[in-house]
């Protein structure tokens, strides 16, 4: 309880018009990995931002290794937590291999660098794709260079916007496997897809975008009850072997 | 068609230093080489008044005035996210040309254009910093790229009333003080006759570049966006500022030794990502070699083609760099 990687404190966060998130209080260990799920427009972004330091909070603390996030520098919090965002802009030529050591810039280790930046492309089957130009690459592909980027940061706490955006099937599994073998890190990953955010998560975080959230253990949280209340929208839970899928059904006339 | 970073900024050196000594040695005066020699080392030769009092202030003045140009077109087109970006986008220029027209209408001397030059320059930067303060003193957190482009918007309005005001002042001036005026705007070398600005210039395009280097690393993220370059490290907005004043004060040292040349700072840099890539690091000296190698070399062209009479440098940079910048984005 004491020594928390992350602490958020009544962490409430407001639009002009409304409140989306009022007063979430969790804890976040190393080693457990938070899906975020909820409607669009519910605030997932606004929070893993909010959690990187790079959006202020309305109301309460984001703590971070103890430290509250808005006292911290902008390298000391690299060090601490990467994160994804659902934008980004290439406006120059750059090879994949480059893209993938911008993350290294808190450290000052070129070799090192080198070899991490290449194990992170292997791991998400773009090793082929090193020397090319980021421009040319597919969504998809340029997504998972950036999921590489992020965990190339080696920070404690890595913060992923809808990490399976634009993937295929094979790669979405991919992804999803991962960030599940990523041991001593804590990943909160916002998600759309129900049965990739199963697999994934050990612990949950549903928003509504009206204020009100639920968050604890996956097996708590990820129910069809609750599910259904926060999409609007009957879902019903399927077991099939040991694997359990959500089925989203039309929503009742 | 890329070659090694060394290989490049060494082959650059060499042809900026090749540029240099060419434009010593070509004029309506021929210097032998043996003269040439002497001239340099000190020693009495005929020719020496030629080569130390007026061919090596105007090298070396151009070399200058190309390897700033370069240098903040090279930053700026980092900064903004924009490959149109040029040093003169900002309006810098501009409130430095409006400042020198008027000092070129009253009739005074080139001291004072100079002066004036440098004076409306400055003027024109803190009016910048003090309308897009808003952009310069934050973060651009949504990732949409505003700051950056906010900034880009303050500059070009900033540009745009400056060239409404040069072209009151062309309408109204004298016509006698005309030409002396089209020649500043076309961008002209002919004033520089003393070896202290030159030097003077040099020296700051050094401090200048160490500057830039040493921000160089944090500009290479900022180039993928704000929110990006934030959460891997970077103080972006502090880097932002600091990045911007160096490349507003390049482009007013050479605004003021040469006035408004074109199409350096714009092209030099895009050539160098063409070469050796867009890491910073290298492109910024780069970009400054080849900045000055290109305006000793549409100087010396400049004043030789049609002597005795001279051109402005501006016309011969535009007409060598169009040319070799198509030949090259033809070959990728």
């Amino acid at each position: 309880m004491e020594h928390a990687l992350l602490r958020l404190d009544r962490v409430t966060l407001r639009t002009v018009q409304r409140v989306l998130i009022d007063s979430v209080s969790l804890p976040i260990e190393l080693g457990q990995r938070w899906a975020v799920l909820g409607p669009n427009g519910a605030g997932k972004s606004t929070l893993l931002a909010a959690i990187a330091g790079a959006r202020a909070v309305d109301d309460g603390t984001v703590q971070l290794g103890g430290h509250d996030v808005a006292a911290l520098a902008a390298d000391a919090l690299a060090r601490q937590r990467a994160l994804l965002t659902d934008r980004w802009m290439d406006p120059f030529a750059s090879s994949v291999l480059d893209t993938v050591l911008t993350a290294r810039y808190v450290f000052r280790d070129e070799t090192e660098a080198h070899a991490a930046a290449r194990g992170w492309l292997q791991r998400f089957d773009c090793e082929a794709l090193a020397d090319r130009d980021v421009r040319r690459l597919s969504r998809g592909e340029r997504q998972r260079v950036a999921i590489a980027t992020a965990l190339a940061q080696d920070t404690p706490l890595v913060l992923l916007d809808e990490p399976t955006a634009h993937q295929d099937p094979r790669h979405q599994a991919l992804v999803i496997a991962e960030l599940t073998a990523l041991p001593g890190r804590a990943v909160v990953a916002s998600l759309h897809d129900l049965n990739a955010a199963t697999r994934f998560a050990s612990h949950a975080l549903l928003v509504w975008g009206d204020g009100r959230w639920t968050g604890g253990p996956a097996i708590e949280v990820l129910t069809a009850a609750l599910l259904s209340d926060l999409f609007a929208t009957p879902i019903t839970r399927v077991e099939s072997g040991d694997e359990v899928f959500f089925h989203v059904h039309r929503r009742a006339a | 068609m890329r070659v090694t970073r060394s290989s490049a900024l060494l082959g650059l050196a060499l042809a900026a230093g090749a540029s240099l000594v060419a434009a010593l040695a070509i004029g309506s005066v021929h210097l032998p080489a043996g003269d040439l020699v002497a001239a340099l080392s000190g020693t009495s030769a005929p020719g020496a008044d030629i080569v130390l009092g007026l061919r090596a202030p105007r090298a070396l003045s151009g070399f200058a005035v190309g390897a700033t140009l370069a240098l903040s077109g090279a930053l700026l087109q980092g900064l903004l996210r924009n490959p149109l970006a040029d040093p003169y986008i900002l309006g810098i220029s501009g409130g430095a040309a409006v400042a020198a027209l008027a000092a070129l209408a009253a009739g005074v001397g080139a001291a004072w254009v100079q002066g004036a030059a440098m004076l409306g320059a400055l003027m024109t930067l803190a009016l910048l910093f003090l309308l897009a303060r808003r952009s310069l003193y934050s973060i651009d957190m949504t990732g949409a790229g505003q700051a950056a482009g906010s900034v880009l918007l303050t500059g070009v309005m900033l540009a745009s009333l400056a060239a409404a005001l040069m072209s009151l002042m062309l309408t109204l001036a004298p016509d006698g003080r005309l030409r002396s005026m089209m020649f500043w705007l076309l961008g002209d070398l002919s004033g520089s006759t003393d070896l202290l600005p030159a030097l003077f210039a040099l020296s700051l395009a050094g401090v200048l570049l160490v500057v830039g280097l040493a921000d160089a690393r944090s500009l290479n993220l900022m180039l993928r966006g704000d929110l990006q370059a934030y959460t891997q490290g970077v103080r972006v907005d502090v880097t932002r500022r600091r990045l911007v004043l160096v490349a507003a004060v390049a482009t007013a040292c050479a605004v003021t030794l040469g006035g408004a040349v074109g199409f350096v700072g714009f092209v030099a840099p895009h050539l160098v990502r063409m070469l050796i890539g867009n890491d910073q690091r290298a492109l910024l000296p780069a970009s400054m070699l080849l900045g000055g190698t290109l305006v000793v070399v549409a100087d010396t062209i400049a004043r030789t083609a049609f002597a005795p009479l001279q051109l402005p440098v501006g016309v011969l940079t535009a007409l060598i760099g169009a040319p070799v910048f198509l030949w090259f984005l033809g070959r990728r």
